[in-house]
């Protein structure tokens, strides 16, 4: 038996934008821009998802992820396809550095729940330190919140201390109350960590759901007195954007979450932002891309 | 670890001169006995410059300089003609923003991210507004065909948004085709003398802008002034009742807009996070020191404790210090004089029962700062509830029911402004439609366009400013 959910707190999306722009407006220069960029290296899942991903391909990021640049730090994690799993964890052996399967037949989700346990199974037998699921929206849409519930308490279950990321795919939910509405049943069934987006649509990341979703988990370590953590994807490609969520989590989360462990960002070219920038504030000067090792 | 935010000072330069003169006719002249008085930096307490002290000589030039320009050119310029001159003020201010923005939080203290983001785009936006009517003066007015300026338009204005309040009066004034005497704050001269400036490289005719500084006695010798076709005045119920007893039994048409003490209503089904962060905005923005801040929170009863418990993380993570650091939210009070009048009603609050709430930081070792404070525990007959603060200071007060709410919210002498949060707009329109104010806010507060108007009932004055309602004040 699933327990019924108390109703979610309603959002207005006027002052939310409001609020949510405020913290790009947050001026963080020379040493607090420093630890900022390392911070948000750290909490990076390099990520590639895509059709022609090959072992050399991954490799490749593998090695970035390990080594960015010299003296900058490594990144927390890369994130692939299952099938992809073992070559990622084989070329980040001894670095610390983990390995984030996406599963649950992802981007869509939309796959029998034993199709989707199958999935997170061959990701974790492959070596999986990390799971990225995606909810099934479109049970979400349809009012089936049992379900998405249900899905997410599943994958759990099979995960174990494996820590558990769920897609939300903000951008297909319509609404900020929507995205509420999952944060909660996403934290209430288990889930570790909630992200985003797929980054396969063009809506991703934005500071205004993360916002929503920072405020479910704030309400949600107020119940429960549990942190969970928050992951953005998509969309988040500059040193400048990746600094105003770091901005966001400060001042709705706490200190706290100014971890790997608590926040994430999906992303892939924001590293050689990051790196770019980091490269100005050592040396004084701005760099090009093209001094920047590409993945 | 924690995310630091190092200083982030905002490094635009502005020329500041030793002493400034009045702008009359054109031409900077000094006060008519050579008096002039400091103006000062409130954040640091420095002395920023020398303002000249305007005498009711130096009004009466004004005003003449005003007249000449209002029959020799102005009046009958081609209305197309005027309107570029406006619009090529609007696009100087746009030019030289970040130039009056740093001026206006060095002489008035309030933050760069504010002056930056709110006042100085706002006035410019005000002079684009108006510079559209300058030719379209007759669909103003309904049923007439033939509308006509007043005349010499005699302008107060307040120091809390200093240049914005300049803006309001002196666009529709000459947009309409009057002409204008106007005297800042005496705390806030600096941008109107900037502004001053731009009208000169506008090109602008002599004596169509015309900025007299001083305090109360060239405040009062331009109200008195006999050949003053037009009274626009912004600032306290106080000195507002004050222009009433001088121009009673004279004709003279004024527009005053004068104090507040807003009643934000959030009622238990209210989206609340986003309800804290209209509370904030609506007490703490400027410091409080806006005549529409929703300074008495009433609150439902169901949702107190949550809402005080928000209030008091959220206020913790308001950066309290430098105005000139782009990181601040809340910077210097504007003055001695004010900081000591909220302290002294701060003090009554506590000596008459409620619970002083305040955010924790240290405030700067010089300057006039004062933290973001609250008061739980206010009844409605307590000073804290019923007088206007002008500080970031607000009186929480609760309610049982919607008409509770608004009866509550009415019960005071002013009506400038209100603001409504609940998830059902039924609930907002019922309450909203019932609210004396001049503007209630849905789920929001203080949004400003040029294109609304803006104004009080009752004991916050009459009259509107803003759009085409803000037009009419200044035609016949």
């Amino acid at each position: 038996m699933t327990p019924l959910l108390a109703p979610s707190p309603t959002v207005d999306a006027v002052m939310l934008e409001a609020r949510a722009a405020g913290f790009g407006k947050r001026s963080i220069k020379n040493e607090a821009k420093g630890a900022a960029i390392d911070l948000a290296i750290r909490c990076i899942d390099l990520t590639t998802l895509e059709g022609r991903d090959s072992p050399g391909r991954v490799r490749s990021l593998c090695a970035k992820a390990a080594f960015p640049a010299p003296g900058a730090p490594r990144v927390a994690a890369v994130c692939v396809y299952p099938n992809l799993v073992a070559v990622a964890k084989d070329a980040l052996r001894g670095t610390g550095v983990k390995v984030a399967s996406v599963a649950t037949a992802f981007p869509s989700g939309l796959s029998s729940l034993d199709v989707k346990l199958r999935d997170t199974e061959a990701a974790l037998a492959s070596g999986a330190d990390e799971i990225d699921m995606v909810i099934d929206r479109g049970a979400f849409l349809a009012g089936d919140e049992m379900r998405v519930f249900d899905e997410i308490a599943a994958v759990k279950a099979l995960c174990g201390p494996i820590h558990l990321k769920a897609i939300l795919e903000t951008g297909e939910l319509g609404s900020y109350d929507a995205t509420r509405r999952a944060s909660d049943l996403a934290l209430e069934a288990g889930a570790d960590v909630i992200k985003t987006s797929t980054g396969k649509l063009g809506t991703s990341a934005t500071p205004a759901t993360a916002l929503v979703m920072a405020e479910a988990l704030r309400d949600f370590q107020r119940r429960t007195g549990q942190r969970r953590g928050l992951k953005v994807a998509g969309g988040v490609r500059t040193t400048k954007s990746a600094i105003a969520y770091l901005v966001l989590l400060d001042e709705i989360l706490g200190d706290a979450w100014l971890s790997p462990d608590l926040f994430r960002i999906g992303a892939s070219a924001l590293l050689d932002d990051l790196l770019l920038q980091r490269e100005k504030l050592v040396t004084g000067r701005y760099g090009s891309l093209d001094y920047i090792a590409r993945d | 670890m924690a995310l630091a935010y190092a200083p982030s000072l905002e490094t635009t330069p502005v020329r500041i001169a030793p002493r400034y003169d009045h702008f009359i006719g054109g031409k900077w002249q000094p006060s008519s006995d050579g008096g002039t008085f400091p103006t000062i930096n409130p954040a640091t307490g420095a002395t920023l410059s020398h303002v000249a002290n305007g005498t009711p000589e130096d009004v009466a030039r004004a005003v003449a300089a005003a007249r000449r320009a209002y029959g020799g050119i102005w009046k009958s310029m081609r209305p197309a003609d005027r309107a570029k001159y406006v619009y090529r003020i609007a696009r100087a201010i746009t030019e030289r923003s970040r130039e009056l923005a740093v001026l206006e939080s060095m002489d008035g203290g309030k933050p760069i991210k504010e002056s930056r983001d709110f006042d100085i785009v706002q006035a410019a936006a005000h002079f684009f507004y108006y510079a559209g009517w300058a030719d379209k003066l007759r669909y103003a007015v309904a049923g007439t065909a033939a509308v006509e300026p007043l005349g010499v338009v005699g302008a107060i204005v307040p120091w809390n948004f200093p240049l914005l309040m300049a803006a309001w009066k002196i666009a529709p004034a000459i947009a309409a085709g009057n002409t204008i005497v106007l005297k800042p704050a005496e705390t806030t001269p600096l941008t109107a003398l900037l502004l001053a400036e731009i009208c000169a490289e506008a090109g602008l005719p002599p004596g169509v802008v015309n900025i007299v500084t001083g305090d109360g006695v060239a405040g009062a010798a331009l109200v008195e002034h006999p050949d003053v076709d037009k009274i626009a005045f912004t600032g306290s119920t106080e000195v507002g009742k004050i222009i009433q007893r001088t121009l009673a039994g004279r004709r003279t048409p004024r527009t005053l807009e004068l104090g507040g003490k807003a009643a934000n209503i959030v009622f238990a089904d209210a989206p609340l996070d986003q309800a804290i962060e209209g509370v904030v905005n609506g007490i703490y923005f400027n410091q409080g020191h806006v005549c529409c801040a929703g300074s008495r929170l009433l609150v439902q009863e169901p949702i107190h404790d949550e809402v005080v418990e928000r209030l008091t993380a959220r206020i913790e993570t308001l950066r309290l210090g430098d105005p000139l650091d782009k990181n601040t939210d809340i910077g210097a009070i504007n003055s001695a004089a004010q900081h000591a009048k909220i302290t002294e009603l701060v003090r009554s609050g506590v000596a008459e029962g409620a619970v002083l709430h305040q955010q924790s930081c240290a405030l700067p070792d010089r300057g006039w700062f004062f933290p973001a404070s609250f008061f739980t525990g206010v009844s409605p007959s307590h000073r804290i509830a019923r007088e206007e603060i002008f500080g970031p200071v607000l009186s929480i007060m609760t309610f049982r029911t919607a008409d509770e709410a608004i009866e509550k919210a009415n019960n005071t002498p002013y009506g400038l402004s209100a603001g409504v949060w609940t998830d059902k707009g039924a609930k907002s329109m019922y309450v909203a439609q019932r609210l004396q104010a001049g503007v209630v806010w849905c789920s929001t507060f203080n949004q400003f366009d040029p294109s609304s108007p803006f104004g009080g009932y009752r004991e916050s004055g009459f009259g509107r400013e803003g759009g085409v309602a803000g037009l009419r004040p200044y035609l016949r």
